[in-house]
């Protein structure tokens, strides 16, 4: 039996919230030490910004705060109900679009969402100041890893793993895309393929928001160099953050529920037209078409999955 | 009948320890100085983790609340059970007598045993109910009939939940806790299962599909939605049973069927266990504004091609104005004599009744005749002089609005406070199914009034839960 189109809208749509709240974590986390850590490239602000964009959380921010310092961006990304991508936003949404669905999710699933949302309903802005600021994001990717694992390892492989698998998936590829598209200008090929301390230092980061700064060690036994860089989020299957490897796991997802309906759906359709900016395509060609330019057109298409999975299944 | 000491369900008027609650009793003595204070800890994380929460309506503390769940099971002997499910089970068989009656031909209002003005005047009788034939001719398929206990023999029925009885989740809930919190106290008794509730409602839910159902009926629970105060027991059951827990936008009705909206398509529905009042069930035939319904619901059903569990109308044989008339009922259906009593209850509309009420009301209880969840009362003893006032002047400008009954001396059990183990007031409702037969969980849910003195057990005013043990023999 096929399960509602309401049930398959929620379950898509929290774990996508849950994902988002890690995301939301992983950018405050890049956004904070590089203001810690900022000398020449502007002021302690600049980077918060550019990481408030990057999320398309800004003109939220400045509706509302004066000053992007981490204290008010720490505000606005942890607590905020203003702002629809906050920790706070996510968890809360993720937990009633769970109460929806309470039957479409197995005991732990609820039970790591619940205690989620207990838990940081005690949190308080002045406790996460300061050190405790990282604490307090490690706990929200902590979250996510343990709704992931109740999600893999008990929810029955029906059409209701397929939806809430592709939630998570295609929220990480958007947000790894616009990670990139954060920086991309620090990722350009310039003449002087070895970059100075300071692009050292933001590559760092941007790595280090995928959770990729060690492996990509493994990976390509290099230093950090922008093309690996860019061709290991965007390109390399095996890096669980990369678009490749999020539309691997799309596109094995849509499988499965081509074998539920008996046929394939217009969100196949969108998936494959995506999936093509990545397979057989080569660093050297995207940055010939412009990185920018690249992530753009990827993250419409990928948008235009959700919108054809809501049509042709039924969400409402 | 208002008796000086309550009724004591464990200790004999000497102190000595009434059979059932021996073991208990041992037990509890044996247990260190902190453990119930422990177990009552881990019983708020138990429940807290699972979200068993319930909303109140009018407070402002976020829209979840934990039921408080006192750790002390309150236990009924086999015997006393057996005469419990007797009474049970022939109010139930009389009150579907009456509805099926009231709704067809109206032989009991022809031979005048219950005046005609009470049912056809009454906000709860469904005209467009009249001539519907349900399947197996039960309306009222899921039924909490409440309890109370004044003395060892003395049981009365407070009043029986025809509608959408709620709390069933926590009956099977606080067995689970228990089991969880205090398993040697279970090896130490042979108490019957209520597990099996969940197996039985499906089986009730399936024997009332519509003919042509099929061997496997498609059975959905309908509920309001998440900020409805029994969301948690709706999502529960559905859970237990597999069956789709639908919101009314998850349904549509076409060419007289019932479908779902799932991510193939249409589906159709055979059994709708709803837990959304008649009133809002469809827009097209009862409340035009509502937007909890499914538009033409009540086509299909009188078309017989959905069943509605319970049916609609089935509020006119729990009326509280109708209730004093069912020792009435189960004779003239049953030609037996009631097994369980009612609580005596005054008429304001009769002169002299209502002089006596007018008189006494501080010693009385006064509830609105369409009131539930323990909104709209007056307690007489524990009321204030303004309340009284009140309650006094509403009775004499609607007297038909309000039942008035004495304030009984509820029995009382030994319940964990803050200072130890103190007798407490409680109630009782057992649930039972009727479809193809009757079905009674041995038990049901004890409700305990948590403030010393108080009479009222409702959670929505402070009450807790006890898992309530019947002891097999």
């Amino acid at each position: 039996m096929t399960i509602l189109g309401r049930t398959a809208q929620n379950l898509f749509w929290l774990s996508r919230y849950i994902e988002r709240a890690e995301n939301m974590a992983r950018l405050l986390e890049v956004g904070y030490r590089m203001s810690l850590t900022a000398r020449r490239e502007g002021g302690p602000s600049e980077h918060l910004v550019s990481m408030m964009q990057a999320a398309e959380v800004d003109e939220a921010f400045n509706a509302k705060y004066e000053v992007a310092d981490i204290a008010s961006v720490a505000q606005f990304m942890l607590f905020d109900e203003d702002n629809f991508s906050s920790v706070r936003s996510c968890l809360k949404a993720a937990r009633t679009n769970a109460r929806s669905v309470r039957t479409a999710l197995t005991l732990d699933m609820w039970e790591s969402l619940n205690a989620a949302w207990l838990e940081f309903a005690q949190m308080r802005p002045r406790d996460v100041t300061g050190p405790r600021l990282q604490e307090a994001l490690q706990w929200v990717k902590q979250v996510s890893h343990q709704f992931r694992g109740a999600l893999m390892g008990t929810i029955l492989r029906d059409e209701g793993y397929a939806f809430a698998t592709m939630g998570g998936y295609l929220e990480r590829a958007d947000n790894t895309a616009r990670i990139l598209d954060m920086k991309y200008y620090v990722l350009l090929p310039r003449a002087n393929l070895v970059g100075g301390d300071v692009d050292i230092q933001q590559w760092t980061l941007i790595l280090r928001a995928a959770s990729a700064h060690r492996s990509y060690r493994h990976v390509y036994h290099d230093r950090y160099k922008a093309w690996n860089i860019a061709d290991y989020l965007i390109l390399r299957s095996e890096m669980p953050r990369s678009l490749a490897f999020c539309f691997s796991n799309i596109n094995r997802t849509l499988d499965m529920l081509t074998e539920v309906h008996g046929a394939r759906s217009d969100a196949h359709m969108a998936a494959d037209e995506a999936r093509a900016m990545l397979e057989g395509n080569s660093m050297e060609k995207i940055f010939a078409y412009g990185l920018h330019e690249f992530l753009t057109e990827f993250i419409a298409r990928n948008n235009r999955v959700t919108d054809a999975l809501s049509e042709s299944y039924n969400f409402y | 009948m208002t008796q000086p000491t309550p009724f004591d369900e464990m200790h004999n008027a000497d102190g000595s320890i009434r059979e059932p609650y021996r073991e208990l009793d041992r037990w509890l003595r044996e247990q260190p100085p902190q453990a119930l204070n422990l177990m009552a800890t881990d019983a708020e994380g138990i429940f807290r983790r699972l979200g068993i929460t319930f909303a109140v309506y009018g407070s402002n503390e976020g829209t979840e609340k934990l039921i408080p769940f006192d750790v002390i099971p309150r236990i009924i002997s086999a015997a006393e059970w057996r005469r419990l499910a007797r009474g049970i089970e022939q109010r139930v068989r009389a009150l579907n007598a009456f509805l099926h009656d009231i709704y067809h031909r109206q032989e009991i209002l022809k031979a005048g045993r219950v005046p005609e003005k009470l049912i056809l005047q009454n906000a709860a009788f469904c005209p467009e109910m009249m001539g519907i034939d349900p399947a197996r001719a039960v309306y009222a398929h899921i039924i909490g009939v409440d309890i109370v206990r004044t003395g060892p023999d003395d049981f009365y029925v407070l009043e029986d939940n025809l509608r959408t009885p709620s709390g069933v989740s926590y009956m099977l809930e606080d067995r689970e806790a228990m089991l969880q919190l205090a398993p040697d106290l279970f090896q130490r008794h042979k108490v019957a299962p209520v597990e099996t509730y969940t197996e039985n409602l499906m089986r009730t839910l399936e024997s009332v599909a519509p003919e042509g159902a099929g061997a496997s009926p498609t059975i959905v629970v309908l509920t309001p939605g998440i900020y409805n105060s029994a969301y948690f027991e709706h999502s529960f059951l559905a859970d237990q049973m597999g069956a789709q827990l639908c919101e009314g936008q998850d349904l549509f009705v076409e060419d007289g069927f019932v479908y779902m909206r799932t991510t193939s398509g249409p589906e159709r529905v055979d059994v709708i266990y709803r837990r959304i009042d008649d009133d809002y069930i469809d827009p097209l035939t009862f409340k035009p504004d509502s937007m909890l319904g499914v538009p033409g619901l009540f086509d299909a059903y009188r078309a017989g091609t959905v069943t509605l569990v319970n049916a609609p109308g089935t509020g006119i044989a729990d009326d509280k104005a109708v209730y004093t008339y069912v020792p009435e009922i189960i004779e003239f259906y049953l030609g037996e004599k009631p097994l369980l009593s009612n609580v005596p209850t005054y008429n304001c509309t009769n002169d002299d009744e209502r002089a006596y009420v007018l008189a006494n009301i501080g010693d009385l209880v006064v509830k609105e005749v369409h009131g539930s969840g323990g909104y709209g009362m007056l307690v007489g003893p524990t009321s204030t002089r303004a309340q009284r006032e009140e309650f006094r002047n509403r009775i004499i400008a609607r007297p038909d609005n309000y039942i008035v009954q004495p304030t009984l001396a509820l029995s009382t059990c030994p319940t964990y406070v803050n200072r130890g183990i103190a007798p407490r007031h409680v109630d009782l409702r057992p649930y039972v199914l009727v479809g193809d037969q009757i079905r009674i969980t041995p038990g049901g849910l004890t409700r305990v009034a948590l403030k010393k003195g108080s009479l009222v057990v409702n959670s929505s005013q402070g009450g807790g839960t006890k898992d309530t043990w019947v002891l097999e023999e």
